[in-house]
Parts: C-alpha cells; sequence; structure tokens
C-alpha cells in the first residue's frame, strides 16, 4: 500500500493547506492505481463547501464537485484516488468525524498546520470494517519510468 | 430496469463497473437490489440502524432524491439514470 506522489504536487498541497489556515482547505486526487500502489498525478483544489462558522474543523465537497471530479478524471485516463484535506492546529491523523464520513477504498491526505505552518502529510486508508484507518506509506517522487522492452 | 451509475469508491465492489442495471420500481427498491447484488457493499450504504449514510446521495437528473418530496419512494421509469454520488467530507 503506498502513494506516490509527485514533489510539485505535495508542495501545491502544502500551499494549499496554509492559504486555507486557519479554515481546513481540501479537494481531490487524481491518478492511477495498479495493484496497491497509486500515483498522484494531479490535484483538484475546491471550495470548502462548509458554512464558514464551520470551516475551521469540517470540510465538504459536494456530490457536484465529486461528479465533476470524476469526469474529468476520465477525460484525462485517470482515476479520483481519494481526498485531501488539511488539520489547523490539528494532527495530520483522522478524526472521529473523518472515520465517520470516510469512503472505502479512496486515500486521505491529510496535511497537518500550526500556526499557519505546514507541519506534516500523512495518508490514510479506510478499514473494510469501518472501525479505523491504516498508514498509507507517502512516496515523494516522480514514478519510475517503464523498463525498454526490446524487439525480437 | 434502471442504470446505476457507482462512484469510484465503490467500483472494488462490482469489479471495476461504473454502470450497473438495477431492477426497483421506486429508489428504495433499486437499492434493495443493488444490495442484493453486491451485499458487500451495504456497510458503506446503510449505517447500523438501516438508514442511509449521509455522504451517500442519489440523483436522478439534476435532482438529489433527498430533497424530492417521495425521497427513496420517489418511483423510477425503465429509462432513467440512477447516478450514487457521494458528499466528501470529514474534518
Amino acid at each position: 500500500m503506498t502513494l506516490i506522489i509527485l514533489p510539485e504536487l505535495i508542495r501545491k498541497l502544502r500551499a494549499h493547506a496554509e492559504t486555507s489556515y486557519p479554515e481546513e482547505g481540501a479537494g481531490l486526487l487524481l491518478g492511477t492505481a495498479d495493484g496497491d500502489t497509486r500515483v498522484v498525478e494531479s490535484i483538484l483544489e475546491l471550495n470548502n463547501a462548509r458554512e464558514p462558522g464551520a470551516r475551521h474543523n469540517r470540510y465538504l465537497i459536494t456530490p457536484q464537485d465529486m461528479l465533476r471530479a470524476e469526469d474529468e478524471a476520465a477525460q484525462r485516463g485517470m482515476v479520483v484516488l481519494g481526498v485531501f484535506h488539511s488539520h489547523p492546529d490539528h494532527p495530520a491523523q483522522p478524526s472521529d468525524f473523518d472515520l465517520k464520513w470516510a469512503m472505502p477504498w479512496f486515500s486521505y491526505l491529510i496535511t497537518s498546520v500550526a500556526s499557519g505552518t505546514t507541519v506534516e502529510c500523512r495518508s490514510w486508508r479506510l478499514a473494510e470494517n469501518r472501525g479505523s484507518f491504516s498508514e498509507e506509506p507517502i512516496e515523494i517522487h516522480a514514478p519510475a519510468p517503464l523498463p525498454d522492452i526490446k524487439a525480437s | 430496469m434502471t442504470n446505476l451509475r457507482i462512484p469510484t469508491p465503490l467500483r472494488n465492489y462490482t469489479g471495476g463497473k461504473s454502470e450497473i442495471q438495477i431492477i426497483g420500481h421506486t429508489v428504495a427498491e433499486a437499492l434493495d437490489d443493488l444490495i442484493a447484488q453486491y451485499p458487500d457493499m451495504r456497510q458503506h450504504i446503510f449505517n447500523e440502524d438501516g438508514q442511509l449514510r449521509p455522504f451517500i446521495n442519489l440523483f436522478l437528473g439534476e435532482d438529489n432524491v433527498k430533497d424530492l418530496k417521495q425521497g427513496l419512494d420517489t418511483p423510477l421509469d425503465e429509462n432513467q439514470r440512477l447516478l450514487l454520488i457521494p458528499s466528501i467530507a470529514g474534518g
């Protein structure tokens, strides 16, 4: 279980989290999945659709935005791999609320932001029984190139 | 038969299919058929009390079934397409 992401995308995620502070920022991860390895190739920064008074510790991506993201991903030969969101002044670990609202299969990449500065990014996947998350290692680099295959 | 769009995070349960066919005269019956076909999906659609999880939305055209007067009892026509689209939330 691994999430591979380009350095420039991590930079974008962190910048988005800092810009959103002290509110939670959120968006979707687009890319490809091969077995248990996922490669994030693009991110969609989206509006946090929660009401202003709740955005300091809650985020919402509307079903309309989710549908548009799935259609865009499909057009680009990708799928929606998961969600990124930030935790202002809170660890990069899923909350009980995150657990209650989580979808299976998705990668949940959480960025902690302390006093306006990002601390760390960690990724998680929901357990099948919905009782917990398992941490998913993040590798920050370009995906390995395919080996050359010589014609015989 | 009605076509039902399946969102990415639930396609593991449908063998990767993004569209499936379901039988039902109402949205509720269609959901019952969905679970009958793919029982492992149940816990992600319904909570322990059998209620639709709050992040599960069903759209008929542009209408969210939750906002329609008849809700899950909204009747389905044969040629309609139902879309299962989650809200993504947390914090």
